[in-house]
């Protein structure tokens, strides 16, 4: 515009723009950058976990492993400081480690009563469902994105996350899944049977899987080896076990409308058969407590769920066990025997903790907070005499698990914030933060279905963690997204600012001689080179093996 | 810690198998008679030291890259050229190829009975159909678990890399992670971070830094437990070992003369070629080069002229330089995707998934000279193809060709003995002693 008619009023405008542009950022930059205090959890009550049942489940789990220390001669470690727990229980519950504003609140609460008030905190944030929803889906749906079209993996994580939030009992979401019906969309819950679905053959459920699914997710029973033939491993299984099993998912089929019962039979040809064969639905054990009337599926629902059917109950405990120690009580996490036996008795803790769980409904809330207030969870993972392999292995110390991919991912996007980056976290961070984690989970190689594998790290990993761009981009001088510029820009003093770094990275106080370097490193240079200090404080802090694995 | 398997299965299930062994007299039989004759007259094995993988993920069309019908209905109008190899044609997309038909050996009868992606490259590339019970190794790292003798121990890069790889890269199955194919998804610049962010100078403090915290943290636990279990300084040193080794410098293509690179094409699939000439002469064994984009349910001709555009000069090229630097008689160069495409075009002028009757292309490292394996039906009906090679017995060509022992049984982590390969040599495809 160049014209001499132009008044003033153009150089005016693109002031008013200018000002409107800057106040826009920095509105956003304030709000990135808003420290509201955190709330405290609106339903901490305490009589949920201090009550007689309460308390006596635990002290029974706790001699139990007493006596079980007592006769191998093992002494067991000093309880770990609530710090570490609260770290285990965050890592556990919602695959990240606590923010250290988190932190800050948490330590207002009287010492000895944390752990619980955490408990209540966790059960608030959408991330413990989220993250206990995907947990349970690798087991009920695997991680593969399934058939296209009729398969929603992601609808069928919220639903489950849904649950979950709510605490509804853990037999109903199971029967919701069992029995599901219905379109895929409208019902997340179809998912778990469509996910089944081989369409190359142009066949309904497949009952095979489906019935695999269910006994080893739900019932801690690995019965698919004998899908192709009778057991020669040392159980019992017949080849019939598990197609008479199979059998109750036969009448599901698949129609334009959704998943509906049909009365097609379940056919096989046993090895050895001459021909195909109707086969009945059975159940391979507990066969009285199967209902004798009924959709094929409802009954099965009802034998899965069924109070007396421990092996529902086992299965859980052992599941929600593996989740808050990075290893199941019982090894493989799905092969759990159904009866003990003299010189093969149930692990301590299982059977006391299966009566807990059917006696209060199975709660999962409840199951996790008796879990974390036993003697066994709280060990220490270190001690003046170190722990050994026995150790481990009868549950004597806390035993080290490698973090998984997204704990690992989840923890570095955690460190380099103050705040919590939960749902409350602005919609900017959230977003950035998700598209972070899933570069690096690739990269890193996620583990799939086989959660509970216990190996050592790799050397991809590391250099991903030294040299990687996520790292680098959560360390470097960066005042509004980084929590290493904004330590240094707020603590009153370098001791300050180094423990702040400590509890934000590894959810610890440095001891004396970490502090003492770091504050040195610190002191030494001028602003600049300060920065650059703290940079390499948080890098070190990240590579660690400290920060890779639970402890 | 905590055992992988469960002991008690693990033991029961030897007993079982060392029974089964005695009480079947198998020795006796006529069929371990006759195996045991063939293998005596098997050629002795090759002396290939490494492998390049080209992957053309997706399934090319074999009609319109090796195995062109030229005049055919099922051609569509594609066109054949002639060859350097007398008597080879191959579809008129690959001019450059063409060149070095006389290196080569096509395999236009491939069959499998895979024909879903990821089953596909799963089958393609261990040889071995999916099982739900274990993970097959790749090829590649099959290669570099029996090929790992002193010269090896030179090699401080990984062994078996991966460029460009798609949702399936290469990897090391029951063998354990260690030997996956180590990924790197860029061509040019700072190579499956390989690199450090800062000075070597502050790297180094960094790295003292790092120690006052490990010190704290093996301070109260069992002396062995980074040895044992974690291998978490264990991998970090392994780590700087390939930070600071020169041979990382194999990954960058820029520091190649201008001629070489544009030979190649300059695209990069055609640097990722390059790169994987520089990294096997530098001692690594395996390099899978991933060209994605094959998969050509619609608009068959326009999207494979694309494809064959990005495949033509690196492909003819990497056999070109290999030669030039003398090291086409040890490296078996292998271009295959995970199936081919259905000879009918379909409505939406596509190819469909095609697993009985495709092509793989081989060249170098013993294997033969301007050859033709096998045919397809040219009308396009026949899922027989002519002297049909399944994919596992193409493995255990290559294998031969590396010299392993086609016969060898690997122990899995629960104790179960599994074959390299269920595949037999196909003697036509090695060059005549």
């Amino acid at each position: 515009m160049t014209g001499a008619k132009v008044p003033p009023p153009v150089w005016q405008r693109n002031l008013l723009f200018a000002v409107i542009c800057l106040a826009g950022a920095g509105a956003v930059v304030s709000d990135l950058l808003q420290s509201d205090t955190m709330n405290s959890p609106r339903d901490h009550e305490p009589r949920k976990f201090q009550n007689a049942s309460f308390e006596a489940t635990v002290q029974v789990v706790d001699n139990q492993f007493e006596a079980n220390w007592a006769r191998t001669g093992l002494k067991p470690m000093q309880p770990a400081d609530e710090l570490t727990l609260v770290r285990r229980l965050s890592l556990g519950l919602t695959g990240t480690i606590p923010s250290l504003e988190e932190i800050r609140e948490l330590e207002k609460q009287p010492e000895g009563t944390r752990v619980q008030w955490w408990l209540s905190h966790l059960f608030e944030d959408r991330r413990t469902s989220d993250h206990l929803a995907e947990r349970f889906a690798r087991a009920t749906v695997g991680v593969e994105n399934g058939p296209f079209l009729i398969y929603r993996r992601r609808r069928f994580v919220s639903w489950l996350s849904d649950e979950i939030h709510v605490n509804r009992p853990y037999d109903r979401i199971v029967r919701s899944l069992i029995t599901a019906k219905g379109l895929w969309t409208n019902n997340p819950e179809v998912n778990f049977v469509t996910v089944t679905i081989d369409q190359n053959e142009n066949k309904g459920p497949d009952e095979a899987k489906l019935a695999a699914r269910v006994t080893r997710a739900f019932l801690g029973v690995r019965i698919d080896c004998v899908q192709c033939h009778d057991d020669y491993l040392g159980d019992d299984w017949l080849q019939k076990d598990f197609h008479q099993l199979a059998s109750f998912f036969g009448e599901a089929d698949m129609t334009a409308s959704g998943i509906h019962e049909t009365d097609k039979p379940y056919v096989f040809k046993y090895r050895g058969a001459g021909e195909t064969n109707a086969v009945p639905p059975q159940v391979p054990f507990s066969a009285e407590l199967l209902p004798e009337e009924g959709h094929p599926r409802r009954r099965l629902a009802d034998w899965v769920t069924h109070k007396e059917n421990r092996a529902f109950a086992r299965a859980t405990v052992n599941r929600v066990w593996a989740l808050m120690f990075g290893r199941p009580l019982v090894t493989p996490v799905d092969q759990i025997p159904l009866q003990a036996t003299t010189d093969k008795p149930f692990p301590p803790g299982l059977e006391t903790l299966a009566d807990d769980f059917i006696t209060n409904n199975y709660d999962l809330r409840r199951l996790i907070r008796v879990i974390a207030a036993t003697r066994v969870f709280q060990l220490d993972s270190e001690g003046a005499e170190p722990p050994t392999d026995q150790h481990d292995a009868h549950w004597a110390a806390f035993g080290l698990t490698r973090l998984r991919p997204e704990q690992v991912a989840g923890s570095i996007l955690q460190a380099a914030s103050l705040k919590p980056i939960d749902a409350n976290a602005h919609i900017i961070w959230q977003l950035s933060r998700s598209a972070q984690r899933s570069d690096f989970i690739k990269l890193y190689g996620d583990v799939g279905e086989d959660e509970f594998s216990a190996t050592g790290g790799t050397i991809p990993q590391r250099l991903l963690l030294m040299n990687g761009n996520m790292v680098h981009e959560r360390i470097k001088d960066n005042i509004v997204a980084n929590a290493a510029t904004r330590i240094l820009a707020t603590a009153r003093d370098n001791p300050s600012a180094v423990e702040a770094a400590y509890l934000a990275v590894l959810s610890r106080r440095p001891s004396p001689k970490e502090s003492a370097h770091f504050v040195a490193a610190l002191d030494e240079g001028g602003r600049f080179a300060r920065r650059n200090r703290m940079a390499d404080l948080y890098w070190a802090l990240l590579n660690s093996t400290e920060f890779s694995w639970n402890h | 810690m905590n055992p992988a398997c469960n002991s008690t299965t693990h033991i029961s299930r030897r007993t079982l198998l060392r029974t089964a062994g005695l009480s079947g007299l198998a020795w006796l039989t006529p069929v371990a008679h006759w195996l045991g004759h063939a293998q005596e007259q098997a050629p002795k094995g090759g002396s290939a030291k490494s492998i390049i993988m080209l992957w053309m993920g997706g399934g090319p069309s074999q009609l319109e890259t090796f195995d062109p019908h030229p005049g055919k209905k099922i051609a569509g109008g594609t066109k054949a050229i002639g060859t350097a190899a007398k008597g080879i044609q191959i579809a008129a997309g690959l001019p450059q190829t063409a060149e070095v038909m006389d290196e080569m050996t096509l395999v236009r009868s491939v069959v499998s009975r895979e024909g879903d992606h990821e089953r596909g490259t799963y089958h393609v590339k261990t040889g071995h159909r999916p099982d739900p019970t274990l993970v097959h190794p790749a090829i590649g790292a099959v290669v570099c678990h029996q090929l790992n003798g002193p010269e090896d121990q030179q090699v401080d890069i990984p062994r078996h890399i991966s460029i460009l790889p798609n949702q399936w890269p290469a990897r090391g199955g029951y063998l354990g992670a260690q030997w996956d194919a180590f990924k790197v998804y860029n061509t040019e610049g700072r190579a499956g971070n390989l690199t450090a962010r800062v000075k070597p100078e502050r790297l180094d403090r960094r790295l003292d830094d790092l120690q006052v915290v490990e010190q704290n943290f093996a301070r109260r636990r069992r002396p062995q437990l980074d040895e044992k279990t974690t291998l978490h300084n264990h991998t970090i040193d392994k780590a700087l070992r390939m930070m600071r080794s020169d041979q990382i410098n194999a990954f960058d293509v820029t520091q190649a003369p201008a001629a070489t690179r544009d030979g190649f094409g300059k695209t990069p699939f055609g640097n990722a070629c390059l790169a994987a000439v520089q990294l096997i002469e530098t001692g690594v064994r395996c390099v899978e080069v991933t060209l994605n984009g094959w998969d050509t349910h619609a608009n068959n001709h326009a999207f494979v002229a694309e494809q064959n555009a990005i495949l033509d000069p690196a492909l003819a090229g990497l056999i070109r330089e290999l030669r030039a630097r003398d090291r086409l008689k040890d490296t078996l160069v292998v271009c295959a995707g995970e199936f081919g495409r259905t000879p009918k075009i379909n409505a939406a002028d596509g190819r469909d998934h095609w697993p009985t009757g495709f092509s793989i292309a081989l060249a170098g490292g013993g294997i033969r000279r301007g050859y033709v394996h096998g045919e397809t039906d040219p009308e396009g009906v026949s899922k027989e193809p002519g002297k049909a090679v399944s994919v596992a017995d193409v493995h255990a060509t290559l294998l031969h060709a590396l010299g392993i022992d086609t016969f060898k049984e690997l122990m899995t982590p629960v104790g179960r003995p599994m074959g390299l390969t269920d595949g037999i040599l196909v003697p036509e495809l090695m060059t005549p002693a």
